[in-house]
This record gives C-alpha cells, structure tokens and sequence, in this order.
C-alpha cells in the first residue's frame, strides 16, 4: 500500500505503521517503503512518516540520509510551521554522519525571523548535544545567541538548552538576568518551571544572603557597611540590609505566579522563596501550597514531602493550616504518612493536644500499616514535647492492651524507645510488659521487651529472673532477634543476679551453641567467653558488667525528613532522598556580593574584558587617588552635574549620580549595540578603563534605589505590550567631522530602545572618537540651543587618548517633530555647534497589537487622519519578508500577524505623545496601496512619504 | 527531560508507548510492576519510583497508569502536571480517557503526542491551539476526509502560538455567542459525633464555556469579591487587575475551560447544610450489631439537598447488614465492606432513615471503634459561600446587529447562568478521646 500512488491508501497503510509503532511492535523493515514518501505534499501523511523516520532511523542509518536532502529543502521553505517541522525531524533523527549538516541547521535556524523557528532551534540544541557532545562550544555560541532573544516563545526552551548544555556558564545570564526577569510572567508555563529554577541557582551564586538580617542585626550592621565601603550612605538607608534590586526584582516578578494553576510552577516559586527570599517573607508561599494539596494524588504527594522538608525548619509557617494536613480516610497510605510527618513536626506545647487527639483516631485506622506510623509518630512528639511524654506514655500502655498485633509490636518498641529517656521512674511500665511479653507475638516486640528487662533488670528484681525462665522454655521456637536478646538478658542477669541465674544462663548459652543460625552461634560464644570465667578470657570478663551494663545514650526519634535541605526543594533528588543523575547543586550564598554590573547590558562587555585590570586598580588606586585627579577638572564635573536632573538632590554623591545613571542607561541597549560597542571598546580600552571603574563603584552607592524605578518601568511597558523591536542593521549618522572638530569625530544612531530617562525621550548611542594625535579631555555637552526639547546630557567623558574611541548614549525628547536638536559639544579646549536630526521613523515605537485591534483602532483614524498612495513595487519585493524588511529597516514599527498574504500591518506609538501610528500595505498585482494611520497628520504624511520611497526602490 | 512515556492499563498490559529520544526498551516497566504489586491498590503506587539507570514517574487516571521514563533531575511537578494536561488532552479530543478511545484513535495519540512534546520538552499544550494543528476526530469529518483525501492535520502555524494570547484560537466564529460560567463550590468538612465540625473548608472553581467570535475581551465582577481567600487563575486572567480592581478581566479561550479555583475565607463559619443522627453499635454476646441513620436538612437557604449518598465503611467482621430505608435504596458489598445507601432528594417533612441489624463474624472479637460516615451530597443554585457574580461586560468586538448584544441587553449580564452545586465529603463520625 505504501507503494501505492493513491494518497489515501498511502496515509491509511502509514496509519497502521504508527498504530504498530505504538503497541512496540518492531516495523523497520518497512523502512524503504516509508523513507520514499518523506517528500509527499500531503501534510498528514508526511507528519506521520516523521513520526516513523524519529523512531527508526537509529537503526537504519544509511536509509535515513536519503531523507536529509529533503529537509534541507524543508528548512527554507517559506511557511514557519514547515521549517520548525523540518528541523524538529533533522534533530531528532539520531545519525552521527549529519551533526555537520544539524549544525548549520540550527545555526540558521537560531537567526530565523519566526520566533517559532528559534525556539525548536534551542530544542534542537539539547539534541545535538546529545548525540554528539563535541560540539559543545559551537552550541554554546548558539545559546549564547538565543538567551539574547527577546521573544517569550524562545525564552523557555533556551534555558532549558542551557541547562542541558551549559548549566555552569552563569557568565551567559548575567546580561540577559534583568530581561528574563521581567519576560517571566509571559513565559509559557513549562518555560517558566526552567527559568525560575536556573534564577535560583543562579540568585544564590550572585546574591549575598538575605537571612543575615534576622538575629544578628545589630552586630551585623557596622561590619556590613565597613566592607561596602559605603559609611556615608549609611545614614541614608534607614534599612541596613539593602537588598540587591535585581534580587528583589527576582523575588517580585515570580510572586503573581503563586497564582499559576500550573502546579509545577506553583511549586517552583515556592522553592525559590524557600531558597532566595528574606525569612519573613517565605510565609506567602504557605497558602498556595495548601491550596496544591487539594489537586491529584500525585501533586499531593509531592507537595507534601516538600512542606514536610520546610516544616521541619520552620514550623510557624504551617501551623495555622494545620486542619490541612488532617488524614481523610480515603487518602493512599503514602499521603497519609506524610500527612502524619507533618502532623508531628508542626506539634508544639499548644497544639499538642489537638494533634494527639488528632492521632487517637489514626491509631485506630483500619490500615495497620498506618496506625503503627502513627504510633511512631506519637513517640517522636513524646520525646520532642517533654511535657506531655508522661501523658503519651500512658496512652501507649493502653495501647498495649489493644486487640491488633502490630499496634501493640508498635507501642512496644516506642515505649522501649521512650523509657530510655527515664527509665528509672517507669519501673511499673516495665513490669506491665513483662506480664504482657506472653501475649505478644511480634518478634521485634519480644524483643524490646527482654531488651529492656535486661536492661533495667536492677528496677524489676524479682520479675526478670522469671521471665528468663520462660524465655528458657521456648527459646528453640524464636524468631532470630528474639534469641539474640535472650541471650543478652542470660548475660546480663548473669552479672547482676548470678545467684539466681547461674544455670538459666548456662542452659540458654548451650541451647545458642549449637543454633542454626551462626549469628545466635557467635554471640553466644561471645558472651560466654565475656562473662563465664575462664582460663585464658579472663582478662576481659573483669570488664564485662562494664561493658554489658554501660549506660546507653538514648535514641534520638527524628523525622525522616531531616537532612533532605541538603536538597533543593522541588527537585526529583529532594523526592527521592538521594542525588539524581544531573542534580545541579545550589550553591552557599557568597559571603561578599559578586559585581553587580556584570548585569548591565552593555558595560557587562566591557567589564568581562577588563576585570582584572580592575581588581588591580581597586587594591592600589586608594579613593583618594580616585578623586585626586585634578581639583579643576572635579570642579567641572560638579557643575555639570548640577544641570542634571537628579544631580542636585544628592548633595555629596553627584558626580555619582550622573554616572551611574549612564551606566543603567546602557543596560538597557540591545544586544546588538553591545556587540557594537564592545568593537569600539576594543579600540578603547585604556579611556573606558576608568570611566568603568567608576561607573563600578558608584553604582555601589546609587543602584538600589534608581535600578529599582527602572525596573518598574519595564515591568509597565510590558504590561502595555510594547514589543521589542526587531533586529535592523544601525544607520550610523555623522554628529561631527573630524575635520571640523579638530581631531573629535562623532556618530549618532537611533538604539530604537524605550529610553531609561524619561519614557518621552528616544534614546540615541553618540560615539565618539578622537582621530587627533593628543588626548581630549572632558568631552560634554554644554548648552542646549533649540528650545522646547529636553536633553538629557551623557555625563562627561573625562579623556579620550588618541585612536581610541567610546559610545555613550544620551536621551532626547523630539516632541515627536523631526526639527534637529542642536547642542555644544565641548571638550576642554573648544566647543562645536551640533545637532541631531531625527528620522521620521524613529520617533516610534513599535506596538503589539492582535489584526482585530488594529483594524479597530484603524476604524478610528479615518479621513482627516489618514494618508494613502498607490507605489509600483518591483518584483522581488512581492513576498512579504522583504517588504516586511524595508518598513521594518526605516521606521520602527511592529509587525502585526496578519491572517492574509497580501496584506501587511504594523503598528507603532510616537514616543513622546504616544499616539498611535497605523501603516497598512496592501499588495496588488503591479504595486500596493500604502495607508498611514495617525492623528499626528504631519508626522503621517511624511511617514507615508519615506515608506514610498523606500518601498518603491528595488 | 521526558524520555519516553508508556501507557499501562489495569491488567498490566502496556498497550501504548511513545519515545522523544532514544529508544527504552519497555521491560523498565517490570520495576514499575513490582511497585504496583507491592501497592495492592492503584492509588497506592508512589508517584515516583527509582529504577537502577531510569526514574519513573507515574499517574494513575481513569484506570490508566500513565508511566513517564525520566534520565536526569526534573522537577517532579513537572511531569506530573504534565501527565495530567496529556490526560486531559484526550478527554477533550475523544469524550473520554479510556483504554479503548485511545486505541481507538491511536494516530491522533500519536501525532498529539508529538506535537506537545519536542525532545521531552513541553511544546504546545494548550488545546486551542492543539486542535488548530490536529483536528479533533468526528465522524462527519472523517466521512469527508475518507472522500475528499483531505487531512486531519493544519497546514499553517497557529497563529495563537506566536501571539500573546497562545490560548485562544484566531478567526473563531459562532453565529449565537454565548458564554457560560458555572461556579462550583465543594465543602470539606469533618464531623464528630456530636456533629460539631472539627474542620470545614469551601473550595470553588469558575468553568466557562465560552463560544464567543473573535477576540472578546471580557470583564467578570463579583459582588463580594473580599469572601476569596486564595485564588489561582488560568492564564489568561490579568493578574494586575484583579490585584488592583478584584476583577476578573480575561480574553477567554475558544470552549470549555477552568477560569479559576478560588479557596473561601476560612473564618467564615461554613454552614453544614445536613445534620445526621447516627447510632451503630455491636454487642458484645450474639455477634450482631446496630444501625439507626437519620439524616435532615439545615441551614439550606430554601434550596432542596439532591442526590445524598451515604458510605459506610464497615469493620471486616460485618458479614452482612439487614436493614431497612424509609427511602431511596441501600446496598451492602460483603467483599469491600462498604454500605451504600442513595437517597436522593431530601425531604423536609419526612426524613430519611436506616435501620436495622448487623450480623458479625461468629466469635469475632467485636470491632473496638465506630466506623465513619462519608455524605455525598448536591444543592442547585446555591453557592453555599455566598459568592455572587456581578456582571460581565464584553469589550473588544462589535458583533453588534447579531445576537451577542441582544443577549445582552435582554438578560444583562451575557446571560450567564450559575449552577451551583457541592459537596459534603468526610463526615467523619467517630467518638473522639484524649
């Protein structure tokens, strides 16, 4: 059938193949047949000759490479959906022979415009891998790429290939931290389990703990700062812990996923509160929790072993749910032993009552299993509780009257356990189980008993000898353990009361002698060569009511939960209670904060560049050499910062303030600027070694307060669904000539970011470099010229030697009009007349918006506000990415999924008054209609105009 | 992360298997068997089992074991969850979860399961956008396919797996619109047996069923939102704005889905809508035993109690119960022990009552403890919470002339109806003692 040139009979016979395939029978030898249908325009059919291909081409490799050409094929076809596809199978086909061919595969892949393309890229990634480890570095380069990636589709599969692959390059994080953090609450739920677990790790590498805080305040607070270096804030800062704001950002962003209905994520959360969050605050997580207990009985279970493990140490978070953990009747019995686990660490001297009361019921469950658990968990809260062992003991006395065998097996060995404690009150306990031992016939029970008898014979004189003697007359029909504590008993009334004893013992000693079993053989001629003197053995038997008899510490009843912190919470190795196969350690908190500008966007390039230079700076260059520069040029500085904004609120700490504000500013450029900068900083290495110094210290001093309104602005913008704008190459624009700034040249392009300063400004990257052959000092701005905008000045860049050059970047707010904003540029010696002339383009941002709002806002600008021309396009630009490309090239704009071929939508918001721009392109046969939406008409007319241009050249 | 995943169902047999990696020979299963044999009852196998090179980890639905091979560290969760979302994912598609629909359909197991897995990784999981990519199965449409040629399978991307909202399918269209939510909300509650409550808790859930065109965007209020206690949503809930507003504003997927489940307020006393009067006792001499169950209703708003069960547990020496019911039926299964008695509406005059001996084992010592209670019972349009719906407001389309906004201007609020009905679960009535 497969042969057949009929499609439907094709797909009907690859049915069974799959259905064989399913049940686990062995369908390879069809291979051939199948391998020649994976060209087959059918989608269903070739889906399904995936499946099979997936399946089987492990074991026939050389067949399965004639199917790689046409996925070759496949991955360039223009629908997303077959591309992913094709890559899916490509990687999933596991054949040595082809890691060349899936290399390049994903390569391409990773740089795909699809971002459902990308994210099976970042699958693709974790296959490889596995098939062919070698390639580790390649792939490295490829996540690297991807963690870059601003879609909420790639994030959580990127994490999940740098899990896999690289879970030790925490270097790769550091720049994508601040982003993933705030991406998190659009993640797809399985994306958000990976991200949350890899933040705690890596929290708990780069933060410093938040748990020094309680207990030891007060002692902490001068070390603390002494270390920092940072006396003068102190007065300040009324808190003296000062969280890291990117930890509390961390903490923030995960909270509204308590709400998941995802119990996974629920349940990650939780454990990165358990691990990262100050103590106080852990206690939110204690009502989610609860509320996963009434989910399956499998999230039960897990849920609980995990808050056994947490209530273990903190017992206050639990107890006010503690009719929670109440055991219903129709729990499985492993649920109710956690349940009873947690029951007994949540016990203290108030609840105790309850909780006991509580386990008189559970004692008398049908389960037996269950009642001799509860039991056990009644002597761990007699031992823990001292107040009530007396009241538990007699309860377990009573119980020792009870009709089932295990219950009372049971409370034997918990009394035994119990009595050890005290022994020497409880003497009439003892004697109550000796009259018990000969209805009791649960092995380990008789043996507790004789232990204890044996033990504590000197309180029941007159009863142990008896007790002996019948043991005496059944010792042959025992169960091992049982004559093994006969034996001891015989020993240790030997030594005591050897008058009475003498020959029980010597009869029981015989009787063990000549046992089957060679344990009860050995001990027996153990203990006669201790105690019965002889001639050679002498030596020791002085000893042996030492060594008998020595007081023995008693057993410390502990739940079973205890050590398993050592894991982290959440994991399958927490579960099992032992390391799984790939079980990543949570590291100690450090005791001193890693650099936290490693998490800046662009500095972080530079810094990784020169972080020894720095450390060295740092031990040698004192403070004061720091400021010592030169009294007049900390002078200018000063004045500058005095016209900056924020400068004059801080007093001291200006000069500060205008740097580490231009430090953020950069955290913020894309990637690709970084990538961009980090050539210029090649060149530039000696000038920005101290510009980073400082910025490094400064930040110290100003960060906490400042990142975190960053940050809540980034949080808000995504709320508004700003999207991040797609990838262009930059146009560079010429600020100045080196001509005509004597040796100073400088650039500008538009970073198309939403600017840090205001969220009316647009932030442009202004590059600066000194083509003279002496050193620039002090480069800034001076005085700004044009009136009606507002400039928010670069801080000063204090030299700038020959042949190297620096980009730092700058805010600008157009009013959303294209006039120039002029300025002085001044270095120390001269000043330059300069503007910036904005595109129309860059006045937008890009917006993501669904076809039906589009159309609807659309509805909304009509006549007056709209703009439209006919264009004759050429050819090429007929399919959509190229036309998607040059709109996309020119304006900064977001491209709205569009249910039709020939219609293209993108949508943008001006910046500054944040009205809407609409652009809509409607291919026909020889040109396209081209409609510009928006209330600013002006800005609409000459948008529509340099979309003509743009769209008409070839 | 998920290796492989074998389907085994109660008689031991595997009768699926499905790999994301390499392959794993199926006799990994035989640990997972002696796990079970150890159990005795399914609900007893641990969810997670260690194997020497493996980990499985397992859930036990609708008589199916679902059992997922795991290599290396994963969350448990994870899986777990996951396993339940596959669960539930054949409900949807073929009605229900059982062995024979699934082999039944074996092929849209096969291509579904691919597509929400990529490499044991979670792909797509949500079923809107699952039923773009594979339509689901029903006979008109495999009568077409069968004549036509054409496929089961979508040709393009769903457009919700690249849009903020992968959970709604785009271009939906419904010629009525209609939105329904249903809140239900369950009491736990356990009785002594004096019938005071030693512990008592109202949990709820909103399921919807939305079948409205396009993109709607809609807005549910409550009229005493404060009674939530703890709340968690289906994704598409704005979570900002029910922290500022306490609104649930939400664009909705296409069909049946869980909006949210909510816990009450616990220091809201719950009130017990039932009391019961119960006497079991066994007599020491002539191996018999006692029972008189009377049950009536209380604190019912005026609502009528439906569909009342009453399970008894029995201690194993109850060989047989010959009793009477003044009304509805009772059964008695001497294997399992459990005493059945259905009796349905609760009448107010006249109420319910079981009576009748209790033959024991012969020279059985007598059962020492009472046994419990469990009270399965139903009341329509009654949230015993209290909660109460507002309105729902629609922004976002403008099916204007259709019947979508005449729906809403005859009833209101969308015409949303709230059936409302819960449970009494766990009486537990058994003397207690310190």
């Amino acid at each position: 059938m497969l042969e057949s040139s009929k499609e439907s009979l094709k797909l009907e016979a690859m049915k069974r193949v799959v259905g064989l395939i399913a049940k686990g029978k062995n369908a390879s030898e069809l291979f051939p047949a199948v391998v020649k249908n994976v060209a087959n325009k059918n989608l269903e059919l070739k889906k399904l000759v995936y499946v099979y291909l997936v399946r089987y081409a492990e074991e026939q490799q050389d067949l399965a490479l004639l199917s790689i050409s046409t996925f070759q094929r496949a991955l360039k076809d223009p629908n997303q959906l077959i591309r992913a596809s094709a890559l899916r199978v490509l990687s999933s086909i596991r054949v040595p022979i082809i890691v060349p061919i899936m290399m390049l595969a994903i390569k391409e892949a990773a740089s795909d415009l699809s971002p459902y393309v990308r994210k099976t890229a970042a699958h693709a990634i974790q296959k490889l891998y596995s098939l062919d480890a070698d390639q580790k570095d390649h792939l490295i380069e490829v996540i690297e790429k991807l963690l870059k990636d601003k879609s909420t589709l790639v994030a959580g599969s990127v994490v999940m290939a740098f899990e896999e692959v690289c879970p030790d390059r925490i270097d790769l994080i550091h720049r994508n931290y601040r982003k993933l953090c705030n991406l998190l609450m659009d993640v797809e739920e399985w994306g958000q389990v990976v991200i949350i677990s890899m933040l705690t790790r890596y929290a708990r590498t780069q933060f410093i703990s938040p748990w020094k805080e309680d207990g030891v305040f007060e002692n902490s607070e001068k070390a603390f700062y002494e270390s920092d270096e940072e006396k003068r804030k102190s007065a300040e800062e009324t808190k003296p812990y000062a969280m890291d704001p990117d930890h509390r950002l961390l903490l923030r962003s995960t909270k509204p996923l308590l709400q998941s209905r995802n119990t996974a994520v629920v349940m990650s959360v939780a454990q990165l509160y358990w691990h990262l969050a100050p103590k106080h605050e852990v206690n939110i997580i204690t009502k989610s929790l609860v509320r996963l207990l009434r989910s399956h009985r499998e999230v039960q279970y897990i849920v609980l072993q995990n808050i056994a493990t947490m209530s273990i140490q903190r017992k206050g978070m639990f107890e006010p749910f503690m009719k929670s953990f109440y055991v219903r009747s129709t729990d499985a019995t492993h649920i109710k032993t956690l349940k009873l686990e947690i029951l007994t660490n949540l016990a203290n001297e108030a609840n105790i009552s309850t909780v006991l009361r509580e386990f008189q019921t559970y004692v008398k469950s049908q389960d037996k299993a269950f009642a001799a658990a509860t039991i056990q968990a009644i002597g761990r809260c007699a031992t823990n509780i001292s107040e009530i062992t007396d009241t538990c003991l007699n309860g377990l006395v009573l119980l020792l009257s009870n009709r089932d065998e295990t219950v009372v097996a049971e409370s034997v060995v918990v009394i035994r356990k119990l009595l050890q404690t005290q022994p020497s009150e409880h003497s009439d306990i003892i004697k109550h189980m000796a009259k018990l031992f000969d209805n009791i016939t649960v092995p380990m029970a008789r043996a507790s008993i004789l232990w204890l008898i044996g033990e504590y014979c000197e309180h029941v004189p007159k009863i142990a000898p008896d007790v002996l003697r019948k043991m005496a007359k059944t010792f042959h029909n025992e169960e091992d353990i049982v004559k093994l504590q006969t034996v001891s008993l015989a020993a240790k009334l030997y030594l005591t009361n050897s008058k009475q004893t003498k020959l029980l013992t010597q009869y029981i000693l015989n009787l063990g002698k000549y046992d089957q079993n060679y344990d009860i053989r050995d001990r027996t001629r153990f203990i006669r060569q201790l105690i019965v003197p002889s001639e050679r053995g002498g030596a020791l038997s002085k000893y042996a009511r030492r060594i008998l008899l020595a007081p023995k510490p008693a057993p410390v009843l502990q739940s079973a939960f205890k050590d398993r912190d050592r894991f982290q919470l959440g994991t399958l190795s927490h579960t099992l209670n032992s390391k799984a196969t790939g079980y990543l350690e949570l590291s100690d908190w450090p005791p001193m904060a890693p650099d936290q500008s490693v998490r800046n966007v662009e500095v972080a390039e530079a810094m990784k560049e020169w972080s020894p230079a720095v450390g060295k700076a740092k031990s040698s260059k004192s403070d004061d050499k720091f400021y010592s520069d030169s009294g007049e040029e900390e002078d200018e500085q000063a004045a500058d910062s005095g016209s900056d904004e924020e400068g004059g609120s801080e007093g001291s700490t200006r000069t500060p303030v205008s740097l580490s504000s231009e430090a953020e500013s950069e955290n913020s450029e894309t990637s690709e600027d970084s990538s961009q900068s980090e050539k210029s900083s090649d060149s530039g290495t000696g000038v920005k070694k101290t510009t980073t110094q400082k910025n490094k210290k400064l930040q110290q001093a100003k960060k906490p307060r400042k990142l975190v309104s960053v940050c809540d602005r980034v949080c808000v913008c995504v709320c508004q669904q700003l999207s991040s704008p797609v990838f262009v190459p930059v146009h560079t624009y010429e600020l100045l000539h080196r001509m005509t700034g004597k040796g100073l040249a400088a650039q500008y392009h538009f970073s198309r970011q939403p600017c840090i300063y205001d969220d009316r400004m647009i932030s442009v990257q202004l590059t600066f470099s000194n083509n003279g052959d002496h050193t620039l000092e002090n480069i800034h701005i001076s005085e700004k010229t044009s009136a009606g905008q507002n400039i928010h000045c670069f801080s000063p860049i204090e030299c700038l030697e020959p042949e190297k050059s620096v980009t730092v970047s700058m805010g600008v707010d157009f009013n959303d009009s294209t006039q120039a904003a002029s300025f002085q540029l001044c270095t120390k010696a001269e000043g330059f007349n300069v503007s910036i002339q904005p595109a129309v383009g860059e006045l937008l941002l890009p917006v993501t918006m669904s076809e039906q709002d589009f159309s609807k806002e659309q509805g909304k600008l009509q006549g007056m506000n709209e703009s439209s021309a006919t264009i004759a396009m050429t050819p090429e630009s007929i399919t959509s990415q190229p036309l998607h490309r040059k709109v996309v090239n020119m304006a900064n704009v977001g491209v709205v999924p569009s249910g039709q071929n020939n219609v293209h939508r993108f949508a943008a918001k001006l910046v500054s008054s944040g009205a809407l721009v609409l652009v809509c392109v409607v291919q026909k046969d020889s040109g396209a209609q081209l409609t510009v939406n928006t209330e600013k008409t002006i800005i609409g007319s000459m948008l529509l105009r340099e979309l003509q241009t743009v769209l008409s050249a070839p | 992360m998920i290796h492989s995943l074998f389907l085994i169902n109660n008689a031991g047999d595997i009768f699926l298997e499905k790999h994301w990696k390499s392959v794993i020979s199926r006799s990994v299963c035989d640990y997972f068997f002696e796990a079970q044999e150890k159990a005795m009852e399914p609900d007893n196998v641990p969810p997670v089992i260690r194997t020497p090179h493996h980990y499985l980890i397992n859930i036990y639905r609708d008589k199916i074991f679902f059992v997922s091979v795991i290599q290396t560290e994963v969350p448990p969760l994870f899986v777990i969850e996951f396993l339940h979302r596959v669960a539930e994912m054949f409900q949807d598609y073929f009605g229900d979860c059982s062995e024979v629909a699934i082999k039944d359909n074996v092929v849209i197991v096969y291509e579904l399961l691919e597509e929400m897995l990529d490499n044991g990784f979670p792909l797509a999981t949500e079923s809107n956008i699952l039923k773009e990519l594979i339509k689901p199965p029903t006979i008109l449409r495999s009568m077409v396919n069968s004549i036509t040629g054409s496929s089961n399978v979508g040709e393009t991307l769903p457009t919700g797996q690249l849009s903020t909202v992968p959970w709604r399918r785009a271009g939906v269209k419904y010629t009525n619109n209609e939105a329904y939510f249903d809140v239900v909300e369950e009491i736990d509650a356990i009785l002594d047996k004096s019938g005071t409550t030693v512990f008592a808790e109202i949990q709820g859930v909103i399921d919807a069923c939305v079948k409205l065109s396009g993109m709607p965007d809609l807005t549910l209020s409550f009229m005493n939102p404060r009674l939530l206690d703890d709340v968690s949503f289906h994704p598409c809930v704005r979570f900002k704005r029910w922290e500022s507003e306490r609104v649930l504003s939400f664009i909705p997927p296409d069909g049946n889905f869980r909006l949210m489940s909510y816990h009450v307020n616990a220091q809201n006393l719950v009130a017990i809508p039932v009391y019961v009067r119960q006497n079991i006792s066994f007599f020491e001499s002539g191996s018999s035993g006692r029972l008189d169950i009377t049950l009536g209703p209380k604190q019912t708003m005026g609502k009528t109690v439906e569909c009342v069960v009453v399970t008894v547990h029995m201690p194993k020496v109850v060989l047989n119960a010959n009793l009477t019911a003044t009304q509805g039926n009772y059964t008695y299964d001497p294997v399992t022990k459990i005493l059945v008695w259905d009796i349905g509406k609760l009448n107010q005059q006249k109420l319910p009552n079981l009576k009748g001996s209790l033959s024991l084992q012969s020279g059985a010592p007598k059962p020492e403890e009472n046994p419990s209670l469990n009270i399965d019972l139903k009341i329509q349009q009654l949230a015993i919470s209290g909660l109460k719906v507002n309105r729902l407001d629609m922004y976002g389309e403008k099916y204007k002339p259709f019947k979508g906004v005449k729906y809403v201007t005859k009833a209101g609020n969308h015409g949303h109806f709230v059936v409302t009905n819960w449970k009494l679960h766990n009486i537990l009535a058994s003397p207690f003692y310190v």
